[in-house]
């Protein structure tokens, strides 16, 4: 069933924000193709068998907390990880999208 | 200013002759929970930047999300006041996209699996009930605020960087969608406005949200397209940053103008996010939804799933105070409004308030006084609508009572009021600030009336003479000199005493 | 005099309880050895000797006490620790210092557990050979030339190279056992929700769970009922009480335990070598009067594909969030790059290349129009193999299988073929599928090199991988790792 174009990686790369160069690109488009090739095989079982998909492995439900405030981070600790930091803020470079 | 007016545009009454419009309302609304959705942190608006923040809602490697209970129950009692169905088993799902405003680069939300699903709510529009189906209330995260420096506008678009702030981020979210409304005939407008005014109204008698639209906490998403009479509905425009109830009202009435418009052209509606200009109440084109983002939702492996006990959810059911609606056809009832009365409230948008006015302690008919008179003039005057200033009933009705026992004058009390409005605190500071109280001590007033009638003898002559209306020049001056503290009629009434006239 | 380092941690803990040794003099001798030897295996990222020996210093002032008091640990760089770097093998989080620490951190400190530093690891726990960690492979003490298992191949090398007695791990496909299974040491991965996630650094949620590394059975159990038990701010942690695990390693006893042999987790593809020293293992157990019996579990064979569709969907998301804004590295910024830009650049040099593959391939599995036919199939696939779990527990008590399909491959044997390595997951992953526990045992020497039987236990009951695991250290004592090159 699959078939990835070097496009395909492409347009993945950008959902991932991942700024592959054209080797990357080459190399993963193939390795994709034979990966997903052999992953393809659940769809012998799953095509055949109606059962629930299982999304979490513990049979847990309704796992809450009270709604009480707890003491955040001191400021200086927050942002002492940020690649850079302005007037309390974290400091990115200008933003192209709006969302 | 009005840097869209080029758009070309149809009358809005011209275009709905000729189209039938659908809208939809996408309505996102910050719950006053004490703390975070998924952490404790406190939700307290206007902190410093990044003081509110931890671990989990600044999305730092390892840590974990806990889902806060009030924010399950706020969330079903909201559905439960739209007249939803109550998911008996549902999880949370990651929406993933990357913006540097949400700190995981996914939005901790609900997808195919809505807490609340399939209900109504009911609006009155020019006298006629409109029944708004609503698809789905779910609940998610709100996201962190960018500050944009170093452009003309602060905008984002020639900014120089950006600062961003995670206190918002994690806020617990309520979005409230409704499915595609048809039948508004001529007043698509009115019924969108109306829908969100009346929404706002439920939501703040659950208690379940300030529903501050000028503080984000309320916000909406306007759907609009239109098609012609007989035909399939038309491509959809998304007006986002819709943040007050004029707005919503403007943004559909722009949007059915700028759309009828290309259609009568031959021109195609394309499907695509558009941004909305509080300022010239025009909405200018975004990003176009045919190359949308692909989002690849999938259940929240951290958060395990929510299964609201069904007799829980029918004790929070039975718990539910009455809808604004009923409320409101009660104190109408009680309070003995006319049909003309209410109705000119219910177009002025005041009813609720009027009405919580006068649960506060006022009288029916200076709650009406005040909102249809000098908070509409004040409201007009900011260019908003009177629920949106910052007053409340209660406080309202404290300067009506201030009135009632003499201590401030009408003309004071409109003081009193804009001192309110200017953020100056409650009513009794601003007297107390500003000095406004009535002088009611005769004493100092006789002292300002003997000084006013020696300042002007000829006035006073002509009173003694019997030409009463010559009192009115003694009471001015008297009035001036006590800043308007006074009480008018009691100081023309010692003028005419201090000069031995009794009126007859 | 007693070589502290060849102690094992229950010995170590009565010692430094007896005050026959002190803690500080215990945590001297590691870092001691870990200053000798590690150039050579480089198991450690980072080794905090200050707060180490701070450490030591509370307990022997008898601020601290419990089991495992003074007892050093090496911590896989996956877990948070305030203060301390925690890169998680990975260039994008170089220097991040945590402000916090994770739950099993907490434990291990309140405990009086002394954390000699952070050991090296497959970058964001993808891997079966610690050659993708950005800092460099480590070496297997057993021989340098071959991989120590992965993902924490620092941790196991720790342990068989007697640079600590006891380590953390965390398995989200077999990244616990298979190392343990490599260097001829414990690894057990309990229930999932058994051990808290929080500060563990997510590769893929719904899988990953953190546990016990150590040389013995019982150090292993001890180990565990630190780190275990309920945590509120872990929305998956079960609140159970602890299986009694250190009462069932020194039980020992297999007597009636029914033992089920999985017939699909054998045959090709597994080294001879590797068959005979587990079907040895078996015979042993089945001689201490345990029944052994062949089950089938269909199921199993789609585990695998099953897992890498799940592990790089959920990492797709999880990792997300390194994005140069809050933490950690930044590339590109020059006033001129947008955020976008900078963004795609850190991600893209940050990462290396096998987590670059993985979040590619689970990018495409969750995106729309493939989501039903690979995450929602896969996780038709986790139901189906927890079913043959549960029909399992109908007729035996345990499962067992081989670890890992061989034993320790040389260093650069499967770099260049993906799958090749991903199948040295192949056993492993199907109870992480299912969430219950599992552990690698030691079971003998193929060439040797290390063979480890792993045993798998229903949910909840991590205690019977302890009354197995016990009973074979007695009969059949671990190998012990001959370290030539020490000498050499």
């Amino acid at each position: 069933m699959p078939e990835i174009t070097r496009e395909e990686v492409a347009h993945l790369a950008r959902l991932a924000r991942l700024a592959l160069d054209e080797a990357e690109l080459d190399v993963l488009a193939g390795q994709l193709d034979v990966i997903l090739g052999a992953v393809a095989q659940i769809a012998e079982v799953t095509d055949a068998a109606d059962v629930p998909p299982t999304s979490h492995a513990v049979p847990l439900e309704n796992v809450t907390r009270p709604d009480v405030v707890v003491a955040s981070l001191p400021r200086d600790a927050a942002l002492a990880g940020a690649p850079a930091a302005e007037e309390g803020r974290f400091r990115v470079p200008r933003i192209l999208d709006e969302e | 200013m009005t840097t869209t007016s080029t758009v070309p545009t149809v009358p809005y009454d011209e275009a709905l002759q000729e189209f039938e419009p659908v809208i939809g309302l996408e309505t996102h609304v910050e719950l006053g929970t004490a703390s975070k959705m998924f952490c404790g942190c406190d939700t307290a608006f206007g902190a410093e930047p990044n003081t509110h923040t931890c671990p989990v809602c600044l999305g730092l490697p390892g840590a974990l999300p806990v889902v806060n209970a009030t924010a399950i129950e706020s969330t079903i009692r909201i559905g439960l006041a739209l007249h939803c169905d109550i998911a008996s088993w549902c999880r949370f799902a990651r929406k993933n996209y990357f913006y540097p405003d949400m700190p995981k680069n996914f939005q901790t939300s609900q997808y195919d699996e809505p807490l609340c699903t399939d209900g109504y709510l009911d609006v009155v529009v020019a006298g006629e009930t409109v029944r708004i189906p609503i698809e789905r209330v779910h609940l998610e995260e709100d996201t962190g605020k960018s500050l944009h420096v170093g452009g003309a506008t602060g905008r984002i678009h020639g900014a120089d960087h950006s600062l961003v702030d995670y206190n918002r981020a994690g806020i617990p979210l309520v979005e409230i969608v409704t499915k595609p409304v048809t039948g508004t005939g001529a007043m698509p407008a009115e019924v969108a406005k109306a829908y969100v005014a009346e929404l706002r109204d439920v939501l703040r008698g659950l208690g379940v949200s300030d529903v501050k639209m000028e503080q984000g906490s309320l916000r909406c998403d306007v759907n609009v397209s239109l098609n012609r009479p007989g035909e399939e509905w038309g491509t959809r425009s998304e007006t986002k940053n819709v943040n007050s109830l004029r707005s919503v009202e403007r943004a559909v009435r722009s949007e059915v103008e700028r759309q009828a418009h290309r259609l009568r052209n031959g021109e195609r509606i394309v499907q695509e996010t558009r941004h909305f200009h509080e300022d010239t109440g025009m909405s200018t084109s975004g990003r176009s939804k045919e190359e949308a983002t692909d989002y690849r939702y999938f259940p929240e492996p951290d958060l395990v799933p929510i299964a609201p006990d069904p007799a829980w959810v029918a004790e929070l059911k039975a718990a539910l105070p009455e809808a604004p609606s009923v409320r409101r056809r009660k104190l109408v009832a009680e309070l003995g409004l006319s049909d003309n009365d209410s109705a000119a409230m219910v177009n002025a948008g005041v009813l609720d308030v009027v009405l919580a006015t006068v649960e506060a302690g006022a009288s029916a008919a200076e709650a009406r006084n005040w909102w249809l008179g000098h908070l509409a003039q004040k409201a007009n005057e900011r260019g908003t609508e009177a629920v949106e200033l910052p007053v409340t009933p209660e406080q309202v009705a404290r300067v009506i009572a201030l009135v009632g026992e003499g201590t401030l004058t009408a003309g004071l009390a409109r003081q009193v009021l804009d001192g309110v409005l200017a953020g100056e605190g409650e009513p009794d500071e601003v007297v107390a600030a500003r000095g406004l109280a009535v002088v009611s001590d005769e004493g100092a007033l006789t002292t300002a009336v003997d000084e006013a009638i020696a300042a002007d003898p000829d006035a006073a002559e002509k009173v003694r003479a019997g030409k009463v209306a010559a009192a009115g020049a003694l009471v001015g001056k008297v009035m001036k000199a006590t800043r308007g503290q006074a009480d008018a009629s009691v100081v023309r009434r010692l003028v005419l005493e201090r000069l031995g006239v009794t009126e007859g | 005099m007693t070589d502290l380092t060849r102690l094992t941690a229950a010995e170590t803990a009565a010692a430094v309880k007896d005050r026959s040794v002190s803690a500080v003099e215990v945590a001297q001798a590691h870092l001691d050895r870990i200053a000798a030897v590690d150039d050579r295996v480089h198991a450690f990222l980072h080794v905090d000797a200050d707060g180490a020996l701070a450490q030591a210093k509370r307990v022997d002032d008898g601020e601290l006490t419990g089991p495992l008091a003074g007892v050093p640990l090496a911590l896989k760089d996956i877990l948070t620790q305030e203060g301390i770097p925690t890169t998680a093998g990975s260039k994008i989080l170089e220097g991040w210092r945590p402000p916090y620490d994770a739950t099993v951190t907490a434990r291990l400190k309140a405990a009086g557990v002394v954390i000699l530093g952070k050991t090296n690891m497959d970058e964001f726990a993808m891997g079966s050979s610690t050659e993708h960690s950005a800092y460099g492979p480590t070496h297997n003490p057993w021989d340098l030339d071959r991989i120590p298992g992965g993902s924490g191949g620092g941790s196991s090398a720790a342990l068989a190279s007697y640079q600590a007695p006891l380590a953390i791990g965390t398995d989200t496909g077999g990244s616990i056992r298979q190392p343990a299974s490599v260097t001829g040491t414990v690894g057990v991965k309990p229930t999932y929700g058994g051990v808290s996630r929080y500060g563990l650094i997510a590769f893929s949620s719904s899988l990953d769970q953190a546990g016990p590394c150590a040389r013995t059975v019982l150090d292993a159990a001890l180990l565990h009922e630190v780190i275990a038990g309920h945590d509120a701010r872990d929305s998956t942690s079960i609140d159970a009480p602890v299986p009694p695990v250190v009462e069932a390693a020194l039980s020992r006893d297999v007597r009636g335990l029914r033992i089920g042999v999985v017939k699909e987790l054998s045959g090709e593809g597994y080294e001879p070598g590797v068959q005979a020293r587990f079907d040895e293992a078996v015979e042993v157990l089945r001689g201490l009067g345990a029944t052994v019996t062949e089950v089938s579990c269909p199921h199993f064979v789609y585990a695998l594909p099953a897992y890498y569709l799940i592990a790089p969907s959920e990492a797709s998301s999880n990792l997300a969030r390194f994005d140069s804004v809050r933490y950690g590295l930044r590339v590109g910024d020059d006033g001129e790059r947008s955020l976008e830009e900078v963004m795609a650049l850190t991600r893209a040099q940050g990462f290396g290349p096998e987590v670059k593959r993985r979040i590619i391939l689970g990018t495409y599995a969750l995106s729309s129009g493939y989501y039903d036919a690979y995450y929602g199939q896969a996780q038709k696939v986790r139901t189906l193999i927890t079913r043959d779990f549960q029909a399992a527990w109908e007729k035996v008590d345990v499962l067992v299988a081989p670890t890992a399909p061989t034993v320790a491959f040389p260093l650069g044997a499967k770099l260049a073929d993906p799958l090749a390595m991903y199948r040295q997951d192949v056993a492993s992953i199907p109870a992480n599928l299912y969430g219950g526990p599992a552990a690698s045992f030691p079971a003998g020497l193929s060439e040797g090199l290390p063979v480890g039987l792993q045993v798998m236990a229903p949910t909840l009951r991590d205690d019977l991988l302890y009354r197995v695991g016990g009973a074979l250290e007695l009969a059949l004592p671990p190998a012990v790792p001959p370290l030539a090159w020490e000498t050499a």
